[in-house]
């Protein structure tokens, strides 16, 4: 029987009703939407990380939107070939974390750290976070590898968190990245009750020497010196740490200041944007709506408790071998997790609180960039252990 | 004198590039000397074989190769060009046919191994001098039996019959791993994660430590040297200076005051007039360059 004019258009549009995301639109489809709109207003209206948040939120709402995925149209970020699959490449096979550790290298001054290099082991107390949260998964029950990404996060350092997890739990990273994101904006929530019930009024008090002048001797030395030793120590740390201090000499050797400036500027602004926006479209409902994704945050939240508290208690015990000129006040303690520069500047705001004379900010940076060496050192021994 | 370097530098960067594309990790990795019951090959026909591996974590270009049985004739058969299938992905195999029959295709051998003899294998690289890897194949190795590494591209050679778990394995891993090693051994010996705590902490804060101590002696050379420069400067013989009575290094704020004075008292003159203004130039009329003058009249 010959097919009617109406028949054809009935029929054409009833394929294409069932392609639009109405009649795929699952309710965790929904809730993921929500999700992704949620992260949206917290940029926008809670200013919490929006460089950040609007990415990734945006990313959120762009890959949950139903579609039919057996249609073959290669538009979904799992699709091989679509658009956002090419654009996801950077994140899966982890050349976007270097990127921006490119950047960041480029961008951050060590001259408190070279200053005064003891700080560097605040830097290391506080990876202690991703260890316990490390021994807390493993006792949940999830595997050692997916243990090791999931602890990470108590690294406070995005970029390391999704490089960890694209090599040891590719399906957990939509989750890892989220919650790992998500905490470092709420920062300015989570460390000050910790610091402020771990220390005493007097320490909160104590007032440290004004940092020494750095060469710039000393600071194109630096870069050179950290690669040859931490590598030389942990060689899998090499795609985070080489390019943290590559960027870190373009910026201090002055004599490619126009290198520099891209890679902290232009670059940086350029990955974050398809970071934040792949890792957020990584995120869809039926991966990320799982029990799992409700452990990895609660997790995500243990380790940065427990490193800002980590990096506090090793303050004060560090004091105790100190002669009385030279205490830290342990209030920057908590900028040993590597959420730059949020964490310094609220060891500097808890200060102010308690003596209005009392800036910390230039000592709580140095704790503040060992924390990003060490949480890429932590991550190359992850990996070197059990990738 | 600039050029000469950057030539040196070219040809070490050329060479060590060089040694990199190299193909050293290629290894003869399994070989089949009489294949009655085992695989079969694009032609339905059982022949012996020989399986090479990439060792190398990056994929391999075998073209231009050679495989030979005869030490003294290394060119016994070049690995032809142009056949998308001689670059062999990382950590991958592939098997040649020792069937004497080079016509049918890339993977087919021109010549065959001899039963009950010792069969001497050998890899050359495109010069035809380099031996990359060889293996003498027991003439005690019986029908349908292979002379495998334990494990690939590594370990020491066996004899595999196919029993048990010692199994022939042509095209594939000499070993079939359904886990990774090192997490099985985790999971099994680190349940709490205390060992792996411990290791990585202590590994993290060596890293820093090391760092640390570095820099407190690269800050007290630097130190040192800039106040020899300083008291240099100044005219003092810094050997004439107690230690207790040398000055400690600036503080940065110290500079940051010595700056911003110096900014005030070089940059305290008066405000420059920025003021702009228009004077007209009157230029007077003189005849004595006025075009007029200098061009003939027309005679009347």
């Amino acid at each position: 029987m010959e097919q009617t004019f109406g028949d054809f258009l009935m029929s054409n549009l009833t394929q294409f009703w069932q392609l639009t995301g109405f009649y795929n639109a699952t309710w965790q489809h929904f809730v993921m939407l929500a999700v992704g709109l949620f992260f949206i207003w917290l940029a926008i209206k809670k200013n919490f990380e929006p460089m950040l948040l609007v990415p990734i939120g945006f990313g959120i709402l762009i890959g949950n939107i139903p579609f039919n995925t057996e249609a073959g149209l290669e538009i979904g970020i799992y699709e091989q070939g679509s658009v956002l699959n090419i654009l996801y490449n950077g994140v899966s096979a982890g050349w976007y974390p270097p990127l921006i550790f490119l950047g960041i290298g480029a961008m951050t001054d060590f001259s408190a750290l070279i200053a005064n290099p003891k700080l560097m082991l605040i830097g290391a107390a506080a990876q202690f976070g991703i260890f316990g949260a490390y021994m807390v998964a493993l006792a949940i029950g999830f595997e050692p590898d997916q243990a090791g990404a999931i602890a990470i996060i108590g690294g406070a350092d995005g970029p390391t968190a999704i490089f960890l997890s694209s090599k040891l739990a590719p399906n957990l990273m939509g989750a890892i990245a989220v919650s790992a994101y998500s905490y470092m904006a709420l920062v300015p929530v989570i460390q000050p009750p910790i610091m402020r019930l771990l220390t005493t009024k007097n320490e909160r008090l104590i007032k440290m020497k004004p940092a020494r002048a750095v060469s710039q001797n000393e600071k194109i030395i630096f870069p050179i010196v950290g690669l040859l030793l931490t590598c030389f120590v942990v060689p899998s740390g090499i795609p985070l740490l080489g390019m943290l201090f590559f960027g870190n000499l373009l910026r201090e050797c002055g004599v490619t200041t126009r290198l520099a400036k891209t890679a902290s500027n232009a670059l940086t602004d350029i990955v974050t944007i398809l970071l934040g926006m792949t890792v957020g479209a990584s995120t869809q409902a039926t991966s990320f709506l799982t029990a799992e994704t409700i452990f990895i945050f609660f997790l995500g939240f243990m380790a940065f408790i427990i490193a800002s508290a980590s990096g506090v208690c090793f303050v004060k015990i560090f004091n105790i071998f100190l002669p009385k000129s030279k205490k830290i006040n342990p209030l920057i303690g908590n900028a040993g997790v590597s959420a730059v520069p949020m964490s310094a500047r609220i060891s500097n705001n808890l200060g102010l609180e308690y003596d209005p004379s009392n800036y910390l900010l230039m000592h709580a940076m140095g704790p503040n960039v060992a924390g990003v060496i060490g949480s890429a050192v932590a991550a190359g021994v992850l990996l070197g252990f059990l990738a | 004198m600039k050029k000469y370097f950057f030539i040196i530098l070219l040809a070490i960067v050329g060479c060590a590039t060089a040694s990199a594309q190299g193909r050293n990790g290629l290894r003869i990795n399994e070989v089949m000397v009489v294949n009655e019951t085992n695989a079969i090959d694009d032609f339905g026909e059982r022949h012996g074989w020989i399986e090479l591996f990439n060792s190398n974590h990056a994929p391999m270009e075998i073209s231009s190769v050679y495989l030979t049985t005869d030490p003294n004739q290394p060119k016994m058969y070049p690995v032809p060009l142009g056949d998308v299938n001689t670059r062999i992905p990382k950590r991958q195999h592939v098997l040649f046919w020792a069937d004497g029959r080079p016509s049918r295709g890339t993977f087919h051998l021109s010549f065959t191994l001899k039963p009950g003899e010792d069969n001497w294998i050998g890899i050359y690289d495109a010069n035809g001098i380099t031996l990359i890897d060889s293996v003498t194949v027991p003439a005690s190795l019986q029908n349908n039996m292979s002379y495998a590494r334990s494990e690939d591209g590594l370990g020491n050679w066996e004899v595999r019959n196919d029993l048990g778990e010692n199994y022939i394995t042509p095209s594939s891993n000499n070993i079939i791993r359904d886990e990774n090693n090192k997490i099985a051994s985790f999971k099994e010996k680190d349940k709490n994660g205390f060992a792996m705590t411990l290791m990585a902490m202590c590994i993290v804060f060596c890293a820093l430590l090391i760092l640390c101590l570095s820099f407190l002696a690269i800050s007290k050379i630097g130190s040192r040297i800039a106040r020899i420069n300083k008291m240099e400067a100044h005219g003092i013989d810094h050997t004439e200076i107690n230690v207790s009575d040398r000055p400690d290094a600036d503080s940065g704020e110290v500079i940051a005051a010595i700056g911003m004075a110096l900014r005030d008292h070089l940059e305290a003159h008066d405000q420059e007039s920025t003021v702009l203004t228009i004077n007209k130039v009157r230029r007077s009329y003189s005849p004595w360059s006025s075009k007029i003058y200098n061009m003939r009249h027309t005679p009347k």
